[in-house]
C-alpha cells in the first residue's frame, strides 16, 4: 500500500466517481467551517488575552489595598482579631455560580460570586475597630470580585486554547490529508474510466473490421460460387468437362449467350 | 474533543484558598469559608511549620473536590507545589495564583500568566504593540 497511501482503495466505477465527488464537496465545506470556527476563537481568545493581562495587573492593587485594609484592622482590633474570624467559619455565605458560553460552538465557563445568608463575622470587633473591619470586609469582597474574573478568563483562556488547538488539527488534516487523497482517489478512478473507454473503443473498431473483412470474404466467397455453379451448367449443357467449360468462359467472353 | 474535560453548570461553588493566615483570614472575612459535615474546611492556613506534603494533599484534595470552582494559592506556596500546578491542566476548579503579603509577586512564575505573557508578547510584536 505504500504507492496508494495517497488515494483510496476503491473500485473504479462511476458510482464510486459520484461517491468521492460527493465527498470531496463535503471535506471543501467541512473545511471552509472549520475555518472560520478557529478564527472566530481566534478573535476571542486575542480578547481574553487582553483581558488576562490587565485583570492580572489590577489584582495586584485590590490585593495590596485588601491587605493593607487587613492590617489596619488588625492595628485597631487587636491580633486576636484572626482567633475569632477562623473560629467562625460555618458555611460559606459568598459563593460562586457558573454558567456557560458559548462561543462558535466551545463551551466557555463563566464565574459569578453571590452571596448568601448572613455572615457571623458581623459582630467581629464590636468592642473594637467595627469599621475597620468592615472596611476590611468590603476590601476583600471586592478582591473577591476581581478574582473570580480573573478565574473566568484564565479558564475560557484555557479552554480556548485547547479547542483552537483542536480545531486547527482537523482543518489542517482536512487540507493536507483528506482533501489530496479524495482528489487522487477522483483522478485514479477518471484515468480508469477513460482507460476502459478507450479499450472498449478499439474493441468496437476491432470487431468492425473484423466483421467488415468476414463480409467481403463472404461475398467473394458467393462470387466465386455462382461463378462455378455456371460453368457446371455449361458444362452439363454442352457436355463437355468442367475444366474446358472454364476454358470456353475464359476464351469466350464474346459469347452472345453468356450475360456474364 | 479529545481530553477536553466537561465544564459542569453548577448553581453555587466554593472558592478553596491555600494561603497564609493574614491572607486566608481576610477572605474569611469576606466570607468564603466553609466547614462541611466532616468538619473539613475548604481553606488551608500555610504557616512555617506546615509541611509541603500537606500542602499537596490539600492542593490534590481540592482539586478533585465537586464543589470548588476555584482555588486560590499564594504564589509562594504555589512556588513549593509548583510541579503540581504546572501539571495541572484542567479548566475547572481554576488555580489563581495570587500575591501574599510577605512575598514579593512575581508574574513570571504564574504557570498561566508566563504562558499568556508568552503568547501576548509574541502577538504584540506582530500587531506592533506593547
Amino acid at each position: 500500500m505504500s504507492g496508494q497511501s495517497q488515494r483510496l482503495n476503491v473500485v473504479p466505477t462511476v458510482t464510486m466517481l459520484g461517491i468521492m465527488k460527493a465527498r470531496l464537496v463535503g471535506a471543501t465545506r467541512g473545511h471552509a467551517l472549520l475555518k472560520k470556527k478557529s478564527d472566530a476563537l481566534t478573535v476571542q481568545f486575542r480578547q481574553i488575552l487582553k483581558k488576562i493581562v490587565s485583570t492580572k495587573e489590577s489584582m495586584g492593587d485590590v490585593m495590596k489595598t485588601s491587605s493593607f485594609a487587613l492590617t489596619e484592622a488588625k492595628y485597631v482590633a487587636g491580633e486576636n482579631i484572626k482567633h475569632t474570624v477562623l473560629e467562625n467559619v460555618q458555611n460559606a455565605s459568598l459563593k460562586v455560580r457558573s454558567r456557560q458560553e458559548n462561543i462558535a460552538g466551545v463551551k466557555l465557563p463563566k464565574f459569578e460570586y453571590f452571596t448568601e445568608g448572613e455572615t457571623k463575622n458581623d459582630l467581629t470587633g464590636l468592642a473594637r475597630g467595627g469599621q475597620q473591619i468592615q472596611q476590611c470586609r468590603a476590601a476583600y469582597v471586592k478582591a473577591i470580585e476581581v478574582l473570580v474574573e480573573l478565574a473566568s478568563l484564565q479558564t475560557s483562556f484555557l479552554t480556548l486554547d485547547e479547542a483552537i488547538k483542536t480545531t486547527n488539527r482537523r482543518v489542517n488534516a482536512l487540507e493536507n490529508v483528506v482533501k489530496p487523497r479524495l482528489e487522487n482517489t477522483i483522478t485514479y478512478i477518471k484515468g480508469e474510466l477513460d482507460e476502459l473507454e478507450r479499450e472498449d473503443f478499439f474493441r468496437l473498431k476491432k470487431i468492425q473490421g473484423y466483421k467488415k473483412r468476414e463480409i467481403e470474404r463472404q461475398t467473394a466467397a458467393a462470387k466465386k460460387f455462382a461463378e462455378e455453379q455456371f460453368a457446371e451448367n455449361l458444362a452439363l449443357k454442352k457436355g463437355i468437362s468442367v475444366n474446358s467449360a472454364h476454358n470456353l468462359l475464359s476464351a469466350g467472353e464474346k459469347d452472345d449467350d453468356i450475360i456474364f | 474533543m479529545a481530553g477536553r474535560a466537561q465544564i459542569p453548570t453548577k448553581s453555587s461553588a466554593l472558592i478553596a484558598m491555600i494561603a497564609d493566615e493574614d491572607t486566608v483570614t481576610g477572605f474569611l472575612l469576606a466570607g468564603v469559608g466553609n466547614v462541611d459535615l466532616r468538619r473539613k474546611t475548604n481553606y488551608l492556613i500555610v504557616d512555617s511549620k506546615t509541611t509541603v506534603k500537606a500542602i499537596e494533599d490539600a492542593f490534590k484534595e481540592f482539586t478533585t473536590k465537586e464543589d470548588i470552582a476555584i482555588i486560590l494559592i499564594s504564589q509562594y506556596v504555589a512556588n513549593m507545589i509548583r510541579f503540581l500546578v504546572d501539571s495541572y491542566n484542567k479548566p475547572v476548579p481554576a488555580i489563581l495564583e495570587i500575591p501574599s503579603k510577605d512575598h514579593p509577586y512575581d508574574p513570571a512564575h504564574d504557570s498561566v500568566l508566563s504562558r499568556v505573557k508568552y503568547l501576548f508578547s509574541a502577538e504584540s510584536v506582530a500587531s506592533g504593540r506593547r
